[in-house]
This record gives C-alpha cells, structure tokens and sequence, in this order.
C-alpha cells in the first residue's frame, strides 16, 4: 500500500502528519539550550588528557613530578594510579576490553596516558607538556592486510590473543551460494575500502563528574546518546551502586554514534572526582575528538554477484576485512560481530548469499561506532549499490532498470532474505519510478548521450542511481542485546488533572526533535494537544530504562512504545469515560480527544476524563492516569528509497559538481514531516562528505591526518548540494503507527548515489571505480591511468 | 585548545608599534589578524614571548591608489580587499583571488599584508603578489626600505625582514595598458588551503602582444613560486591557447610538488599546467574587454 | 590586564591574561553561554560573534583585543523581547536541529540581512560558509535567513 498519510487530528492537536514547529527551538534560538560545556558548577576542577604523540610504543616511565609543581595543579593521575583499583582497563561494547590510561604499552596515536586536574583548563593544559613519558618505539601496524601478515602481536596483554584477529563471523549460505555461482552466466565483482570517517558532532564529547565522597552519590553529566546503558556499565566498571549513579545528559550538540560508547575519559573524570571530592569537568578539543573517540567505516571489501542468462541475480558473495584499531569496541547488538552488515543483499530478490567477515587490531584508534548507521548497514548497502551500479554497466542495462528487474516485488512482502532478514514491506518500484519522474530520468540520459559522445569533451554528465534498503530499530530482544541489555526501549506517560501531561523517555534526542515528535504520537493516541505534552529524557533518575538513541531505534522502538502506552491509557481512560457518561465501556466511541455515547450527543473529553481521574474515580479503580510500556518490538523496519543524482565532471582537474539530486524516501508513515524532511537533507549531506572529501587516513608511522577541522573535512553550505525531496508512503505493519524511523537513510543511501554517478560518467572512459571519497586526485588518475595512494 | 601565556602590547600608533619591536627584537612578533598565528598557538604549535598588537594602529588600515601603485596597509582586512573598488579597478588577479581566501568570517580579521609576511607555501596571496611584481614596505625604527616581493619570500614560511622590522604596505603597480589576470585554486572546500593554485597576469602592448606576463604558482614547491622562465618567454609573443600551453608546461615542470593527501605530485603538475592554460585565457579575455 | 568589553550593550569589565580567548571571556567571564565551541583551528564558526559589528571567530580573537569594542552575541539578537526576524525564521522554517551551530548561523545571518536584505540562495551560502552544519544540510538555514530577509525589507 502506498499513501501519503492525511492527519486525523486538528493543527492544534497536532498529532501525526503535522509538521508542527519544534518546541526545542524557543531555548536554542535564545542562545539558552543547556550544553554539557555550559554547566559550572561550585569549586568545579578541569581535566586536560595527556596522549601518545606515537601509535605504537612501550612505556618505559612516566615522570610527573615537574607538572604537580605548577600552582593550580591538584593531581597527575597515571594508568598505574587508575590500576591499584583496578581500573585501569574497561570493557568495551563489543565486549573486548580497553585502556583507560595506557599501563604498558600505547597502541594508537592519541591514546590516553595521563591526566591532569587543575584549577583552570588553560593551567590544566599547560602542565601537560611538563609531563615526561620514556617511550620505546614498536612496529607501528597501520593497514589490516598488515595485520594479519605479520607476528607483531598488538594485544600481548590479552590472555588467549595468539594473533591480531579481533572476530570473525559469517552469515548465510555457503554451498547454496556456491552452487548458484557454478551455474551462473557471468559474475561481477567488487574491490572496494569503505573509508574511516568520523562522526564529528560539532559538539565534542565531555563529563561533568560530581561524585560525592560522603554520600557516595555520583552524578555525571554527560553527552550521551545511552544514558541508561552507561549507568549500567558505570556500575560494572567502577563498582559503584547503580542507585547512586545518576546520568544527565542535557542538550546534546550532535551524536551521529560518536556518544554512544563510554570513553577514557569519562572514567577517569569520575575517579578523580572521586578521589579528589570535587566535581571534574572534560571537554574534549576537536583534535581529541577526531584522533581517539568514534571513528567509523573502515571496511575493506570484496564482493561478487552471479548472474543468470537475463540479466538476474542469483547469488551473491561478500568478504570483509575490517579495521578495528587497538581494541574492538563497535557499538553493536551481542549476535552480530559485523553489525548488520549481512543486509547486503539489499533491495533484490535473490535466493542465495553468503557472507564472511573478519576483523583485525592496528595501531589506529578504536570506534567502529555506527555514525547515522544501524551497525554497518551503511557499508552493506554501498556496497550492493555499488555493485548492482556496476553489474549493470557491465552487461549494458540501463543502472535504474537493472535494479527494477531485481527488486523484491511488493507482493512478496514480507520477505525472508537469504541471510535471514524479513524484510517488514516496501514498494522499491514505486520509489524508483517516482524518483525517475522528479529527476526527468529519460531527459539527463539523453543529454549525457550527446555531450558525453565528444571525445574531447572536459565536462563529462554521470547519472548515479541508489535503490537502499535499510535495517533499523533494534530490536526484538531475542535477537538484539547490548552486554546483555535487551534493546527493547520505554516510554512513561502521566496525565495531569488539567488534562496536560509528562512523557518520560530512554531514548534520547541529539536534535531529532524529541520534544516535538514524541508529544505529536500522544497527541494523536489521545488527543491532547502536542503543546500541553513535556517530553522528558536523559536523567536517569527520572525516566525509565532504555538504550537510548542511534540506529534509527527511536521511532521504531520508542515510538512505538510512546503509541502503546497512550493506548494503555486510553483504555482507562474509556472505563473513567463510561463512569462519567454512566453507559457501558463499549457503547463508547472515540475520536482523538473524545469520548461519545454511540448515537448520542453525550461526550466528554480526554481533559474532562483526566480531571475525574484525580476527582472523581469510580470505587474499585486506583486513582491517576498513568503507566509505563517497555516495548520489545516484534521485528525490525526496512526503510527504503531510491536517490538518484546527476554530477558533472571536470577531466581536468578532477573535480565533479552536483547537478541535481532526487531523494526519495519511504520511512512509513511520518509523524512530522518537516522533521523527517530535515533529516533526509542532513543525512543527504553526510553521504555527500563521505563521497566528496570527508575521512580520515594515516601515514605509514600511524600518524592520523585528518586531526582538526583544516584536515578532517566537511562540507560548508558552499559545497553542499541542492536536494528535491519526496516520497512514498509504505507503513510498517508491525509497528503501533507504522513509522519505521528515518534519521539515517539518508546517509546509509546515498553515498553510492554520488560515487555510482562518478563512474556512470567514467564509464565509458574505462573507469569501473574509485573509492571513496571520490577525491579529484583519485579521479584524474582513473582518467589517466595514474596510480594514486592514498 | 588554549594558546601559552606571553606578553602582549597593544600600541596606538605606529611610531609606538616599531619602538616595541625595537626594544623586543627577536622576542617581538607582530599580531594583525592572527587568523594563522592564534589557531598555531592554541595548537601549541607556535609559543611568542610577545605579542605587539597593531590592530590599535588606525593609520595602517588604508586601501589606496597612489603614484601609480595600489597599497594595502597592514590592517586591511582580506574582506576589505574583496569588497574594495579601488582593487577590483586596479588589478584583476588580486580581485579575482580576494574571495577565495580561507572563508568570510576569516577574511573579516585576517591580513593580506599579514599573509603576505607568513610565507605559508599554501597562502595564496604570495603568488598573486609574485605574478603582479608587488612590492612589500617593511618599517622599523631605524627606517624604511621597499623590498620587492621576489627578494622578500626566501623561503618556507621565511621572509626577509629583520627583527623589529615589520610589513607596513603591499604595493601593487598599475597596470601599463590593456591587462587582465585571475587566480585560480583548487580546494577541496571554502577554508582549505590550495591544493594547487595559479595565479596570472597578462598586460598587451598596443598591438596585442604579450607586454608583460606574471605567473605565480600556490603549494607545489617550498614556497609559492613565481615561474619567471615562463614569463620571459611570453614576453613580445602573441597571446593564445599556443603560448599558454607552452608556458603551461613550463610551469609544470618548475614546480616540485610533494606526493600526499591531496594527491601525487603529477596530478598537481596536471593541475597546475591546466590553470595556467585556463588563467592565461581568462586573463586575456579581461585584457581584450571580453571579460 | 583589565579590559572592559560592551557585551550586548552591557559593559563587562575583567582582568584577564593576554592569552585569554574572546569566546572564554564571553562564556565564563561574562557568563554568557549561547556562544560555543566546536574547533581549535578557525574552521567551524560555532563561537561566531559580531565584534564591532562584522561576525568573527571569538575562538581566534584574544580578549584583550576586545578591549573597547562592541560585542553581539546570540543573547543580544531579540531586542527588548522582541525576536530578530531571523531567529523567529530558524524555528518557522527548521533551520536547526541540535542547535550548537544555530548561534553562529543566525548571527552571520543578520550581519548579512543588514547590507543586502533580499539575498540569493548562492549569496546566503556564501556567506555562511565559514560555519559548519553538521545536521540540517544547509538547505533550510538558507531558507530561513532569505525568509527573514523578506520579513524586514
């Protein structure tokens, strides 16, 4: 079914299909919102990071003692002060461990070594270069390939760790996909590394830690997008009692993955409040941010699609290797050790795959963080994309109608795919021919023929098509956990007498628009009107227990439970109603805010039933209107779109220019589409660095370059392109509302998008591909058959 | 980040400014803008002993034209530049370079007289400068000297002015006839530095021929590089694709770019043989009225 | 030294170091938050404040420097409790989502209004070309500072 969906509500209500104006935005456009680094609180101390100028080296001795002269300096804390209490390592969310200030060996360029705590951050800063660490030199370990060849053991530390593997996985079917490549009338194959990126929130991350050495209550305030699971892991760290460890997370700059994970920093900042019984506060420098926390992507692959007689795909067969840095700390569900990278067969119906990853440890930084990705979908659906693109040059099918063959029909919804997703629905040829229209598909091909044909032409037309597919909202909880945690998520919604109300929530916004969308599913459930509905998050001593907010999860999962536990209290309120009208609970009707005697004129209001809730309860009924759902949600949603954009590119230099870009998407049913269009443009512009010039590389010592802003690029509006948006309307069918959660489409599917239509233009020049970020460099030495490193 | 602590001045008049550098000498470093200076100190990358502040010194503020030059003082912002009258009826490469200098809330406290005495390699306005054959007037308190712009860039972010002297005028000349020139750079977003960048000058003699032509060249070589074996050689000949291919070729194999993230070495040589060929031509076209 | 900054129309007198940073001047000395941080190098305009009118990178001005000058921040755009149109335009048309950019946006946004109310969308870019968005894509942002532009011409 495909549907543009009509509010049932009115503006003022403004449930869902109203793009209503964000509640967030009369604090941030005052300059008032409430950022971690805005907090100051009495007798606060500041926390400046010592790091390893080298990526891979013994620590002989560390001398501190010139930096504890300097006035204002209260403490030099060491990994050998953190061990004596057994903190000097923590595990991370892949369940690998991790340093939190190095002990006996550095692994990466900007590790942690040590800290200092002072008076003043500029004191604190200062004293850091008097700090005297001996280091020896080791073999710096810089590529996987490197890795995996050679005897240098990167974690001698690790009982049981005889070389530089960090896992292994694999998913579907290995003789099945082996058969179909036996039979198959030709094969096309792959080479590509998906970069590392970083998420590069414009807000870095940071701690406030206030640890109180009499009560022993510690309140740490926080940028993170998992309040709830950091207090649990603050509790197996640190061994503190989990009721007195409170999280608050205020308003968040940004997260994209990047505050996901705990990070040194964050344990060390509570131990030294701890210790020293003031409160301590870390604010991360751009350069710490992009040389230590969250990296992403880094994913070398391989794949090959099999092909029958007619242009159909039978199979398909990936290999991963990927970079996982000193430890191996992905973000990502317990059963998965490449994520959901096995959602690579895409938005096509074939019958067999088999996929096989394997990571490996290297002196570069750990993440592995999903940024705006649910857990290496991202790379999945490049890669398909990619591919696809490329199968369909090769056999000379136009890209778009080679994927319409392809594509899963609607009829076959839902869909098991062969690395055992079920695909909740979609509509991939509504998207594509949609998209095709917008653009004038027919149109462009026509003129990239013709300008296209001169041989001496500089300007060169491409055309890049992208059908993705993606897996989000994690997740049913027999699948999904994280150290444990199930990543079922919650809402807890009271209603006030006055008929206005609080809805407390686990996830937790980074500018999604929380506020605003979340009161919207109320406001729809209930009829009350969005504007009277506080929406709560991020402390964890007043809200319910969630996961929190990445991986598109927030809709899908707590959305979802945002929509179930309005209609818990629906259903109360329908017994208070049937009280007050004095008819039975089922000759009521209702409509958003009302409830009516069936052929009657008799009603009340869900403001009226509120108010008898507190007043006027029927004898045998609890008083309140309120409760709590922990939503573990029956599957996943599947996302989908299809973006198509034209580039021009210049043979002379290499550079290449948006001309137009259609993105259509299918997120189900929206609940504010101004919000949903926001994150289409954003996400759209994130794909767009990654394929333009966003990443982050290393010399052959392990040297990051890409440290600060000047090296790490992303784009300004100057370079950003221009985006007509549309979409379809494909409603999840297990999901309370049919929403299926749309804050990383954007950038899980257009990457290929900008990267197949680089080489659509090359094509014919003899170029099959470049990877990312499609660099002009990379292209004029594809043009002119130069070799380019990096 | 934060920058280490140093001592810091703030004279009102210019008079005042080279008594302090005179009396600090080596200790004495000059802040104007500090849009380069401020972000290497918070990186601790630079630690001055003494910062002489001229942003009080009013009387270097000046874009003017006079006895047959352009001067830039020493506080004319890059935005000053960019939006000046003066300089877009003066010359066409320091025009056409202007906007593209870091980005506009930079050009709004930057200096090109500041980065004129940076000799960052990736600057842009030393090769503009090169191919225009400004002149640089340094002070001190012993005195004046013009220092023309080839014997003021020595080096990799070294010039030639000695302790307590300090830049107090770029001086471009007029051009003598019909002229034109451009400046082109390749970056990878607004902000970056070039990762090659072109600057040409072009002025005809009465019957269309090259009376004088200036090329110079941004981040392929130690310091920004003025090509003066292709500008002899364009010297008396006719403008066109040929002659500009020829000193396109010229310029690359002057150059000596390095091999990094930016791309190897002879993607640069490409790139700037394909600038100056496009350089020249717009130059021209600006020379001719065709602009 | 002892400087005196007019901050908004308010004159903050502090003694600071000369290493001082503007943007630590405005956000702990004078307490004002709605400035922020995002870089170390100049690159992504979140501390972005008008200094004497033009927006400039408090983050790459010492304090000192200000001594005597005129500072606008975020919390001195609504006049009298009265939204700047550009800020009324940020939230009508979606011109932010995290809001840590939003500040420096607007700001850059009202400086460039006061010289050409009626500006192109490639005039809009340009101008805000010194300050990173990471989440709206730009497109909205642009619309915003046109739409306020309409809204005072």
């Amino acid at each position: 079914m495909t549907t543009v969906h009509e509010p049932r509500t009115s503006p003022e209500v403004g449930g869902i299909g109203h793009s209503v104006r964000r509640k967030e935005d009369d604090r941030f456009i005052r300059g008032a919102g409430n950022y971690l680094d805005d907090l100051n609180l009495p007798g606060m101390l500041h926390m400046a990071i010592l790091r390893s100028p080298v990526a891979h080296a013994r620590i002989n001795s560390i001398d501190s003692s010139a930096a504890m002269e300097i006035e204002g300096v209260l403490a030099v804390i060491t990994g050998e002060a953190l061990a004596a209490h057994g903190l000097a390592w923590m595990p991370t969310l892949s369940g690998d461990t991790q340093a939190v200030l190095a002990t006996d060996k550095v692994r990466f360029q900007g590790q942690e070594v040590a800290v200092v705590i002072a008076t003043d951050p500029y004191i604190a800063h200062d004293a850091l270069s008097h700090i005297d660490v001996d280091y020896e030199e080791l073999e710096a370990i810089t590529t996987p390939q490197q890795s995996l060849a050679t005897s240098t053991l990167i974690r001698d530390e690790k009982e049981g760790q005889t070389d530089n593997v960090a896992y292994t996985w694999e998913a579907g079917d290995q003789d099945s996909t082996d058969a179909a490549f036996a039979a198959a009338a030709k094969v096309v194959s792959l080479d590509t590394h998906y970069p590392r990126s970083h998420p590069a929130p414009l807000e870095t991350c940071g701690v406030v830690a206030d640890v109180n050495s009499i009560t022993g209550q510690a309140t740490i305030y926080m940028t993170s997008q998992a309040p709830h699971a950091i207090r649990t892991v603050f509790a197996l760290v640190a061994g503190l009692p989990e009721e007195k460890i409170r999280i608050v997370t205020q308003d968040i700059g940004g997260g994209f993955g990047n505050k996901v994970p705990v990070y040194p920093g964050y344990v060390v900042a509570t131990a030294a409040s701890l210790l020293i019984g003031k409160p301590v506060k870390w604010i991360e420098s751009r350069t710490e941010n992009l040389i230590s926390t969250g990296f992403a992507r880094d994913f070398h692959m391989h794949a090959e699609l099999a092909l029958d007689g007619d242009n159909r795909i039978t199979a398909m067969r990936a290999g991963i290797l990927s970079d996982q840095g000193a430890f191996f700390s992905d973000a990502q569900p317990t059963q998965f050790r490449a994520g959901l990278f096995h959602i690579c067969t895409g938005s096509y119906d074939f019958p067999a795959a088999h996929v096989t990853a394997q990571g490996a440890y290297t002196n570069k930084a750990p993440g592995g963080v999903a940024y705006r990705c649910s857990f290496r979908v991202t790379e999945a659906s490049y890669l398909i994309e990619r591919l696809v693109d490329n199968a369909a040059h090769e056999v000379g099918v136009d890209p778009a109608d080679f994927r319409a063959q392809n594509f899963i029909r609607e009829d076959q919804f839902p869909y098991l795919s062969p690395t055992g997703f079920v695909y909740d629905s979609g509509n991939y040829h509504g998207a594509m021919d949609k998209a095709k229209e917008m653009i004038g598909y027919d149109g462009w091909r026509a003129r990239q023929a013709e300008q296209n044909a001169d041989p001496d032409a500089t300007k060169l037309i491409g055309i890049g098509v992208a059908s993705f597919t993606e897996v989000v909202g994690a997740g049913p909880s027999r699948q999904y956990d994280i150290l444990g945690l199930k990543m079922f998520d919650s809402a807890e919604l009271r209603i006030h007498p006055t008929g206005k109300a609080i809805l407390k929530l686990g996830v937790q916004t980074q500018g999604q628009g929380h506020e605003t969308t979340f009161a919207q599913i109320v406001a729809e459930e209930l009829g009350i009107p969005y504007s009277d509905i506080k929406v709560m998050y991020g402390d964890t001593d007043n809200t319910p227990y969630g996961l929190g907010t990445y991986a598109s999860r927030s809709t899908p999962v707590g959305g979802a439970a945002t929509a179930v536990v309005s209609r818990k209290i629906r259903a109360k309120a329908q017994k208070l109603a049937a009280h007050l009208l004095e008819a039975a609970e089922e000759d009521l009707d209702w409509e958003p805010g009302k409830f009516t005697v069936k052929g009657t004129d008799q009603s009340v209001t869900i403001q009226e039933v509120a108010f008898a809730a507190y007043t006027n309860h029927p004898v045998g009924m609890e008083a309140g209107l309120e409760g709590v759902t922990y939503y573990d949600p029956p599957n996943m949603t599947y996302p989908f779109g299809t973006y198509i954009v034209v580039v021009e590119v210049d043979t002379g230099d290499g550079t290449w220019k948006v001309l137009e870009m259609v993105a259509v998407d299918d997120c189900g049913v929206r609940i504010n589409p101004m919000i949903v269009d926001g994150q289409i443009a954003g996400g759209l512009t994130e794909g767009f660095a990654k394929a333009n010039m966003q990443w982050i590389t290393f010399d052959d010592d392990g040297n990051c370059i890409g440290s600060n802003f000047m090296d790490y690029l992303v784009p300004t509006a100057w370079e950003t392109p221009r985006y007509q948006l549309g979409e379809t309307v494909t409603p999840s069918p297990h999901h309370p509302i049919g929403a299926k959660g749309v804050g990383e489409s954007a950038t899980v599917g257009s990457p290929a998008a900008f990267t197949n239509a680089v080489i659509d233009a090359l094509w014919s020049r003899g170029v099959s591909n470049i990877d990312m970020p499609v660099l002009p460099h990379r292209v004029w030495g594809a043009l002119n058959g130069v070799e380019v490193s990096p | 980040m934060y920058p280490s602590a140093f001592d810091y001045s703030a004279p009102g008049s210019l008079e005042e400014a080279l008594a302090t550098l005179a009396e600090l000498g080596d200790e004495g470093r000059v802040l104007a803008g500090g849009q380069s200076l401020i972000p290497m100190m918070k990186l601790r990358l630079a630690a001055p002993g003494h910062l002489v502040d001229i942003n009080r010194v009013d009387e270097l503020a000046h874009i003017s034209e006079s006895n047959g030059h352009l001067a830039v003082g020493a506080l004319a912002r890059h935005a000053d530049v960019a939006s000046s009258e003066a300089v877009s009826r003066h010359n066409h490469t320091v025009a056409s370079a202007a906007p593209w200098v870091s980005d506009p809330l930079v050009r709004n406290r930057g200096t090109l007289c500041g980065s004129v005495a940076h000799c960052d390699p990736e600057g842009d306005w030393n090769s503009v400068m090169l191919a225009v054959g400004a002149s640089v007037v340094a002070r001190s308190s012993s005195g004046e000297r013009v220092i023309p712009i080839t014997d003021f860039v020595v080096d990799f972010f070294t010039n030639s002015l000695d302790p307590g002297e300090m830049v107090t005028e770029v001086r471009i000349p007029a051009y003598q006839g019909p002229a034109g020139g451009a400046y082109l750079k390749l970056e990878r977003k607004v902000g970056d530095y070039a990762t090659v960048g072109v600057a040409t000058h072009l002025v005809l003699d009465g019957s269309g021929n090259v009376a004088e032509a200036g090329l110079g060249l941004t981040a392929v070589y130690g310091h920004n590089l003025k090509v003066t074996e292709a500008e002899e050689m364009m010297a008396g000949q006719t403008p066109g694709p040929e002659l500009f291919a020829e000193a396109a070729a010229i310029a690359a194999s002057a150059c000596d770019p390095d091999d990094n993230v930016r791309g190897p070495a002879e993607y640069k040589r490409a790139v700037v043989a394909e600038y100056t060929r496009r350089g020249f031509a717009q130059a021209l076209a600006l020379a001719r009225g065709e602009g | 030294m002892q400087i005196t900054v007019n901050i908004n129309g308010a004159g903050e007198t502090r003694d600071v170091e000369p290493r001082r940073l503007l943007v630590d001047f405005i956000r702990s000395d004078a307490g004002l938050t709605g400035t922020h941080i995002g870089c170390d190098t100049s690159s992504c305009g979140a501390c972005t404040v008008l200094l004497d009118g033009r927006p400039v990178k408090s983050c790459t001005v010492l304090a000192v420097q200000a001594d005597g000058s005129e500072v606008k921040t975020v919390e001195g755009l609504a006049e009298g409790g009265e939204l700047h149109p550009v800020q009324a335009a940020f939230k009508e048309h979606h011109g932010l989502q995290c809001g840590f950019c939003t500040p420096g946006m607007m700001l850059v946004g009202s400086a460039l209004l006061e010289g050409n109310p009626d500006p192109t969308d490639e005039e809009v870019r340009w101008a805000i070309s010194g300050n990173i968005c990471r989440c709206t894509g730009y497109m909205n942002i642009v619309t915003a500072i046109q739409a306020a532009g309409g809204e005072g011409s």
